[in-house]
Parts: structure tokens; C-alpha cells; sequence
């Protein structure tokens, strides 16, 4: 490849260019990205010491120990059940909600949009929160049924809280590309379904809701992987009665006496692999139904 | 004969149900299960707002209108001194993080080069991980970088706003990468070739041209960036080191315990803060 001089200069600057805009960004994620993940992948094979200290003995202990015991055990099928439960109920309840805004006037869909934009940028913990004021023994449910003379019941740390708090704050998450997936659609191919003579019902599932997939997918992914790691709502909401990953990785992290960072360190590997690999069954088969 | 002349018939039966929309069972079940959305994602930060401002010492009945929760706010220094902290975090790692992205969006979106790819979902991986694996990695290599600092140097260093600001950058980088790239995407190249042919350099088309077209993609994604570290308590609170306190960490200690009107208090002035950010954030975008 002999180029001119004039050329091969002119090659030279903007490759230059690029390593200009390459290199600050990618070097700050590779040093504190990157580099910080293959740390706790090394610890999660390193013992612990007796004040904590992660002591370099490599070991598989630790993953031995969160597929026999089973509060480790208990704790990765809970969330996971859980976060598939949060991510199919607000499909259900998501996907109406974005085809009713994509259906209104365009002058009402901007406002509509806005009232799901803002839960979405509100603090998280301030939207669960909200919900304890409901819900507390004291609180406004209980205190209405006690003014109307009736008996009061317990809401407040339960699993159920802990699901609804979990719908609750994830819903925008869903609603937002399911909105973006079906607003593409177009919707004239549901008359020429019903002019072959199929059902709206019919013509929901073979044409419209694989047109939108993407959407689906992309909503189910963004609910999912919080909720997966979450341990907010179960320990305000859910009263961390039991425990879900979260709750056992911010424990052997921060409140263990001693903690135990390699066993932490082993949750969360097994947690993003747990997550591999259910996002990628999902999307093919998500993908598969698209053709 | 009869199956082919009752086709046409069941066509026309749906085909006005389609058409009217709104009017059918389905259009109104649509309404209102639309309608109970909107209420159910309202209702609970309503209830939270009206009693920021209530008597009642638990702050979960009205009793009474009063103020009094907000004059105490305003005078909890530790408090005070926690919003404070997470402003100039918010700051630090917008300001950075917008750079840093805007830089790698315009080398993702202008040029092809070997390790593209793997670029590409560098860039995506932190969107992805769930933020608590990223805020225990983080915790892990800061300790460990400590401990070789302190084996080299002797000096022993502790987590601080610092710390806590390199860490936001970190997960910033990516959403201001993503929304830059969606305004360059959207760009039309024939601007820059005509500024070419006009004996513009290059770097005077980038700021006479590129720039002030991608301007309210930079400044959506530094206002994304801005309300990711304003929100954020799970990585600020495994990074944040002993008497640095942030804002929603310190929301979270309380909320632990127990409901008081001065967390509703706190919590309410959190949500008109982020609202007005939302509204500024769809402003800018609609200039579009």
C-alpha cells in the first residue's frame, strides 16, 4: 500500500484524531470499569481471612458454597422468580398503557409521555418510600379501615409489598420502548388482517405483537436486570425478612462482622452470568418470533 | 359456497369495529386501565407531597397543614451539608463524563477502526450490569488500590466525594454515549461537505457546523448524567468513606428506620427538583 506523501500525512492526522477521542473516555472505563470487575472476578477465588481480609489463596470454595448452601441457593431462585414476575407483570400491565398513548391525538400523546418520563427520572428511593406511608401498620390503608371500623391487616413487609414495589418503580422502565416499539407499528396492517378474515385477537398475536418485539424485549431486559440485583424494596418494603441477592451481596460487603468480600465477590460473578444467559435465551427467542 | 360468501360478511362486521376506535369495549377497557395507571404511578407521590406538609409526628395522617418540616430541614446541617456534597458530585462527574462521552460518541459515529466492536460493548456493558456489581467492583478495587498505595507510599488513603465522583463517571460515560450518538446519527453529513467545499477546515466545521447541531444531544445526555449521580445511593453508598455523606444515602439510613414528615419533607423538595430537570431535559430536546 504505497500512498503519496500528501496521503499517507493526511492518514497519519486522523488516526491521531481518533486516538484523541478514544483514549480518555476508553481508559477511564478500562481503569474504572474494567479493571475493578476482573478484581472481584480474582477474589471470588481467594479465601477469606479471619478479620475479613481477603487473604490470596486461590480456592473454589466459595462457589461451592452458594450452589450447596441453601440460603444462597434460595436467594438466587427467589430473585430470580421474583424478577421474572415484576417483568411479566409490567408487560401485562405496560403494554396496554403504551398502546393507549400511541393511540390518542398527537397533541395529547406529548403530555401523556411526559407523566411516564417523570417517575423515570425521579429518585428511586423516594418513589418506594412513598409507598411505606401507605402501607404501615399506622399507615393510610390501615388507618382508613380503622376510622371505618374495620379490622386492620398487615401490608407493610410482606412479599407482596415487595412485588408491588418492585412494578411500581421498574412500570416507565417498561412502558418507554414498549411506547417507542408499538408507535412504529403500522396499524393498517390490522385491517388487512381483519379483511382476511382473522380476529383482532388473533391479529394482536400474529401481527402486531411480533412487529413489536423489539420493544418487548428491550422493556423486559431494562425491568429485568435492576430488579435481579435490587435489595431496596425488599428491605423497605418486603421488611428483609427474606433475602434476596441484593440484600446478600450489600451484607458481605458492608454489615457482616466479618465480611466476607470473596463470597461477594462469587454472588455477583454468578449473578451477571445467571443474567447472560437468561438475556440471551430471550433474545433469541424473542428473534426467532420476528421471523 | 356458503364458506366463501360468509367471508366478505365477517370482513364487514370487523371492519367498522376497527375503525371506531375509542368507541369499542376494547377502546374503553384501554381507557381505563390507562387511566388506573396514571393513578396508580401518581396516587403514592401525591400522598407523599401532601404529607410533607401534616402535623402528625409520623407523618402518615393529616392532623393539620404546617411548615414545620421543611424549617427543620433547612436547619439539619448534616443534611444541608449531604445535599451540598451531592450538588458538587452531580457536578464533577457531569462535567467529565459529558467530555469524556461526547468525545467517544464522535469516534463511534465517524470512524471505522479495528476494535470497533468491542468498543461497542464496553461502551454498553456498564448500561447493562446491574449497578450493585458495579458498586461492589468498584468498593473492591478502591480497597485495593489503597492497600498498594499504602505498601508503596505508606500514605493510607480512605474513600471520599472523590472517589464517589470517579465512580459516577464511570457509569455516565455510557448514557451521555448513547444520547450524543442518537443526535449525530440523526445529523445531516452534507452540512460538513459543504463546509469542506467552502475551504472550512476541520476543525473550524466542528465548531461552526458539528457543534451547535449536536449541542442538545450533549446537553440531553449531561442533564442524563446530572440526574443519574443526583439519584444515585447504591454506588454512592458503597463508595462514599466515613463522614462523607451524600444526600440519598442519607435518606436511605433514615428510611430504614421508620417514616417522619421530615423525610417526606426532603424527599418532596428531591422531586420537584428532579421534575424540573425532566422539564428542562424535554425543553432542550424539543429544539431539536
Amino acid at each position: 500500500m504505497a500512498l503519496n506523501p500528501a496521503q499517507d500525512e493526511l492518514q497519519r492526522r486522523e488516526r491521531v484524531r481518533l486516538a484523541g477521542l478514544l483514549a480518555p473516555g476508553l481508559l477511564w472505563l478500562i481503569l474504572f470499569f474494567a479493571l475493578p470487575l476482573v478484581v472481584i472476578l480474582i477474589y471470588s477465588f481467594m479465601t477469606n481471612g479471619p478479620r475479613g481480609n481477603v487473604v490470596f489463596q486461590p480456592t473454589l470454595a466459595n462457589y461451592i458454597t452458594l450452589f450447596t448452601k441453601s440460603i444462597y441457593v434460595n436467594a438466587y431462585l427467589r430473585s430470580i422468580w421474583a424478577s421474572l414476575l415484576t417483568t411479566l407483570i409490567c408487560l401485562l400491565l405496560g403494554y396496554p398503557l403504551a398502546l393507549f398513548i400511541v393511540r390518542q391525538p398527537a397533541r395529547w400523546r406529548t403530555p401523556l409521555l411526559f407523566l411516564i418520563l417523570i417517575p423515570f427520572w425521579t429518585n428511586f428511593l423516594v418513589r418506594i418510600y412513598a409507598w411505606q406511608i401507605i402501607l404501615a401498620n399506622n399507615g393510610l390503608i390501615n388507618s382508613s379501615l380503622d376510622a371505618l371500623g374495620l379490622p386492620t391487616i398487615t401490608l407493610l413487609n410482606t412479599e407482596g409489598a415487595t412485588l408491588l414495589g418492585l412494578v411500581y418503580g421498574e412500570l416507565p422502565f417498561m412502558v418507554l420502548p414498549l411506547y417507542a416499539a408499538i408507535d412504529r407499528f403500522d396499524f393498517t396492517l390490522l385491517e388487512a388482517a381483519a379483511d382476511l378474515g382473522a380476529s383482532r385477537w388473533r391479529a394482536f398475536l400474529r401481527v402486531m405483537l411480533p412487529m413489536t418485539m423489539p420493544g418487548v424485549a428491550a422493556g423486559s431486559v431494562l425491568v429485568f436486570i435492576p430488579t435481579l440485583g435490587q435489595f431496596v424494596v425488599s428491605e423497605l418494603l418486603g421488611g428483609a425478612k427474606v433475602d434476596y441477592l441484593g440484600n446478600l451481596i450489600q451484607r458481605l460487603f458492608l454489615r457482616s462482622n466479618p465480611p466476607d468480600w470473596p463470597l461477594g465477590s462469587a454472588m455477583a460473578m454468578v449473578m451477571m452470568l445467571v443474567l447472560l444467559v437468561l438475556i440471551l435465551f430471550y433474545f433469541r427467542a424473542t428473534t426467532e418470533d420476528d421471523r | 359456497m356458503i364458506e366463501a360468501t360468509s367471508q366478505p360478511a365477517a370482513t364487514r362486521a370487523a371492519k367498522p369495529a376497527i375503525e371506531r376506535g375509542r368507541l369499542t369495549w376494547g377502546g374503553l377497557a384501554l381507557t381505563a386501565h390507562a387511566v388506573l395507571m396514571y393513578l396508580f404511578l401518581y396516587v403514592p407521590i401525591t400522598i407523599l407531597v401532601i404529607f410533607s406538609f401534616t402535623r402528625d409526628e409520623f407523618g402518615v395522617r393529616w392532623t393539620g397543614f404546617t411548615f414545620e418540616w421543611y424549617t427543620r430541614l433547612f436547619a439539619n446541617e448534616r443534611l444541608m451539608g449531604a445535599a451540598a456534597n451531592t450538588l458538587y458530585v452531580a457536578f464533577a462527574s457531569t462535567l467529565v463524563s459529558t467530555i469524556l462521552g461526547t468525545l467517544l460518541a464522535l469516534a463511534m459515529e465517524r470512524y471505522r477502526f479495528r476494535g470497533r466492536n468491542a468498543t461497542d460493548a464496553l461502551l454498553y456493558l456498564p448500561i447493562v450490569i446491574p449497578e450493585i456489581v458495579m458498586a461492589v467492583a468498584l468498593l473492591a478495587f478502591s480497597a485495593f488500590v489503597f492497600d498498594l498505595i499504602r505498601l508503596v507510599t505508606g500514605e493510607s488513603l480512605r474513600r471520599n466525594l472523590t472517589t464517589v465522583i470517579i465512580a459516577h463517571i464511570a457509569f455516565s460515560i455510557s448514557f451521555v454515549v448513547v444520547v450524543v450518538r442518537t443526535s449525530l446519527k440523526n445529523f445531516d453529513r452534507r452540512l460538513e461537505e459543504a463546509a469542506a467545499d467552502l475551504g472550512a477546515d476541520s476543525w473550524r466545521t466542528f465548531w461552526r457546523i458539528t457543534f451547535p447541531l449536536i449541542l442538545p444531544g450533549i446537553i440531553g445526555g449531561a442533564l442524563l448524567a446530572f440526574t443519574l449521580s443526583l439519584d444515585d445511593f447504591i454506588i454512592s453508598l458503597f463508595l462514599s468513606g466515613p463522614g462523607t455523606s451524600l444526600l440519598p444515602v442519607e435518606v436511605y439510613n433514615k428510611v430504614r428506620r421508620a417514616v417522619t414528615p421530615e423525610i417526606n419533607a426532603i424527599s418532596t423538595l428531591m422531586l420537584i427538583f428532579s421534575i424540573s430537570l425532566v422539564v428542562l431535559s424535554q425543553a432542550v430536546q424539543r429544539r431539536r
